[in-house]
């Protein structure tokens, strides 16, 4: 059965069909029990589920990163919220030398099976500490999995994958795109209504980890994108006119490397957009891994659209995301050499 | 306690040491506080208000003249008293031979528990076998309670190809998930809140088992102490949380730590039962913590320890106390030593003889050098075997992704 979804429900219904589905699953984190969470992410679980599945915790992500491992060492299959992922990094130590590692260090007598969300991303008038991407700060830490979903179809089906996942999932979602794709216009902004990828099936079903999904097949330039960008970059290239695949990367650790060097080979040119700051940003991994694949390839230098390396700001937000004239002027570059 | 020393002469106040290199330490000799002192409070019906007194005495039951007294006394019968001798034995001979493999050149670092060894063991033997000990590096005695091998321990030490964590962590980073023994970890103090989340799991699922675990006094300045103690005090998990105050973090004083009076005191304001316990005392560590466990086993919640000691070796191998603190400060300790303690005890009471006690560290000593020399048949330190190379990509991922099998490939091992 599909149902018409934004991605809040969408996530929800993947809380609520894992809660029914596996005894050990628990969600925590700060507002997620009796008032469903800021987002309304887990709007209803604990009065369906009760308040020893879906609870509220302190306010202290390093306790509930601490909690979520303790838990996932001795059998439970915690899916804690972090409710703004720049809210994170008090937990950072937790999940970098305890979580990430654990599996390893104890040579594979103990695990943590664990999922974190966090809403990610700007474009809400967030400011420095409700807009940041910090994607990279987890592709830089071996025993993570990193995912970034982009709209209500991937967002049910990946959280579902990394929720099944024995390894630990740092699972974004772009707030942006909560309640409807957004693609560069504050003016402008659509709902999922009658938008494809808001057709969810209400049961279960996964978008596997680690693969890539072909927005829209081209010929000229090869975009990737993730998040929010997915759809900036669609109405980007829609507004250069020029033949581009779209490339929404959905899982960053491991990343499909294979679909996006195949891409290349064919269009010969490659923009990679991020909201994140340049430098160090998930999109130079990238760059530097394609053209190691892909350079007797290449037609044009491979160029990143991202967010500056500056704090995230305010009132001038729009300047600082990618929009879709300066992903476009990117594209148009790419076809001049 | 010891007394709070601060300087004067700078804009704030530091915390020092109450003696330097070259000062004579002097504690004050034996301990004011007396077994007796503190009455026991019924586990299952005390509040965090019953244990103020606790929180600021010091609960013991063995004196200074060799004798068991009050009501923490656990009554123990002989044969679980001399079992916990031997362990107590063990370790220190174990640790003594490993730190002499250290010097040597055998093992590339170690971690003694010198002057702490009665606090692991007393504590895991006031423990049923089910229950999950989360441990900092100074507790490793509790493996010979739960039976470890020593040959795997050393394998371990030495991260030769039996190491059952495969060279990946320094020495005496355990992991045993046989023994309920949970990895131990470097970073200080993070296992103290995730141990509330075990505790948490446990009570989710029903099962009849606690949760022990322990950091220092100078790591209770992290986050994660108090982390663990508001989810504990918020969600109230069969959990028990030590704080081991054995005065010293490396060259920091616990002065450092804490500008308050004792450790214990903390946990009043969580609304923890709180005690603070003679850590040198064998049977009151081992009294206190069963009476913790009946605590959390009734579905009570955490009860928080203050584990009153003295670190008598380094902090490691790494490490020169003669630089920061008085060489024979561990000599004027008012608690003593804890194996010289419970040995006196059993003597005087007629359970033991000195004659039995060689013997046994003689056979200890024996079993411990077999074991080096069998651990070694799996590699040792200067010329392997080791891990195979490969170790270092495998389990990093349930199953090893593609990028991580490429670098695999490029090293070629």
């Amino acid at each position: 059965m599909m149902a018409e979804m934004n991605m809040i429900k969408a996530l929800n219904s993947a809380l609520e069909v894992q809660l029914e589905k596996d005894p050990n699953i628990v969600i925590f984190g700060e507002d997620v029990g009796f008032f469903g969470g800021v987002f309304r992410v887990t709007d209803g679980l604990q009065k369906k589920f009760g308040e020893h599945r879906v609870f509220d915790s302190p306010l202290a992500e390093g306790g509930i990163a601490a909690i979520a491992m303790g838990m996932g060492l001795n059998g439970l299959r915690p899916v804690a919220e972090i409710q703004f992922a720049d809210y994170i990094f008090p937990a950072y130590d937790q999940i970098v030398n305890e979580i990430a590692k654990v599996r390893h260090r104890s040579g594979g007598e103990f695990t943590a099976p664990l999922t974190f969300r966090t809403p990610a991303g700007g474009g809400i008038k967030g400011g420095h500490h409700h807009s940041q991407s910090p994607e990279a700060q987890f592709t830089h830490t071996p025993g993570l999995k990193v995912v970034y979903c982009s709209n209500p179809y991937n967002a049910k089906g990946l959280l579902t994958a990394a929720i099944e996942c024995n390894d630990p999932v740092i699972f974004f979602e772009p707030k942006r795109c909560y309640r409807g794709p957004f693609y560069g216009d504050p003016h402008n902004v659509p709902t999922w209504a009658n938008h494809p990828d808001g057709e969810v099936p209400e049961g279960h079903y996964i978008v596997p980890l680690e693969e890539a999904r072909i927005v829209r097949e081209g010929e000229a330039c090869t975009v990737i994108a993730w998040g929010t960008m997915v759809h900036v970059a669609e109405q980007a290239i829609k507004d250069s006119g020029i033949d581009c695949e779209l490339i929404d990367l959905q899982t960053l650790v491991p990343w499909d490397r294979d679909t996006i060097v195949n891409s290349i080979k064919k269009t010969g040119r490659c923009v990679i957009v991020h909201e994140a700051p340049k430098t160090s940003g998930f999109g130079a991994e990238m760059s530097a891994s394609i053209q190691e694949r892909c350079f007797y390839h290449l037609e044009a230098p491979i160029t990143r659209v991202t967010g500056w390396d500056t704090p995230f700001p305010h009132t001038t937000e729009w300047d600082y995301l990618p929009s879709p004239a300066r992903i476009a002027e990117a594209i148009k570059k790419t076809q001049e050499e | 306690m010891t007394e709070r020393v601060t300087a004067t002469t700078s804009p704030y106040t530091i915390g020092r040491p109450p003696f330097r290199p070259g000062e004579e330490a002097d504690f004050g000799g034996k301990f004011k506080e007396q077994p007796g002192d503190l009455n026991r409070p019924d586990p299952l019906s005390c509040t965090a208000q019953d244990t103020v007194a606790h929180a600021v005495g010091l609960v013991r039951v063995l004196n200074d003249e060799g004798e068991a007294l009050g009501e923490w006394d656990p009554h123990l019968d002989a044969e679980t008293m001399i079992q916990g001798l031997e362990y107590m034995m063990r370790l220190r001979i174990f640790d003594d031979r490993m730190i002499k493999m250290q010097r040597t050149g055998k093992l590339s670092f170690y971690m003694q528990s010198l002057g702490e060894e009665a606090i692991a063991i007393a504590q895991t033997m006031a423990l049923e076998t089910q229950d999950w000990i989360f441990p900092s590096y100074r507790q490793p005695g509790a493996q010979f309670v739960r039976g470890r091998d020593m040959v795997s321990m050393i394998c371990h030490c030495i991260g030769n190809t039996e190491d059952n964590v495969k060279g990946r962590q320094m020495p005496v980073h355990y992991t045993w998930k046989e023994g309920r023994f949970i990895s131990i970890s470097s970073p200080v103090g993070t296992q103290f809140s995730q141990a509330v989340g075990v505790a948490m799991a446990s009570a989710y699922k029903g099962d009849d088992e606690v949760c022990i675990s322990w950091l220092g006094d100078g790591t209770s300045a992290q986050g994660d102490y108090h982390y663990a103690l508001n989810f504990a005090s918020t969600f109230k998990p069969p959990v028990i949380l030590n704080v081991v105050n054995n005065q010293w973090a490396i060259s920091t004083h616990a002065n450092l730590a804490t500008g308050g009076r004792t450790f214990a005191e903390r946990g009043l304001a969580y609304d923890i039962p709180s005690i603070r316990v003679d850590g040198n005392d064998f049977l009151a560590l081992y009294s206190v913590t069963k009476w913790a466990r009946d605590r959390g086993a009734a579905g009570l919640g955490a009860t928080h320890i203050e584990v009153y000691t003295y670190r008598a070796g380094g902090h490691s191998s790494s490490d020169d106390p003669s630089a920061y603190r008085p060489n024979d400060e561990f000599k004027c300790w008012p608690g003593g030593d804890p194996i010289e303690r419970l040995k006196s005890y059993l003597i005087k009471s007629g359970m033991w003889d000195e004659k039995r006690d060689a013997a046994l560290a003689q056979k200890i000593d024996d079993e411990v050098m077999t074991s080096y020399k069998a651990a070694c048949e799996f590699g040792d330190l200067a010329s392997g075997p080791y891990p195979p190379a490969s170790t270092i990509f495998t389990e990093v991922y349930e199953t090893v992704p593609w990028h991580v099998q490429e670098q695999r490939e490029e090293l070629g091992k």
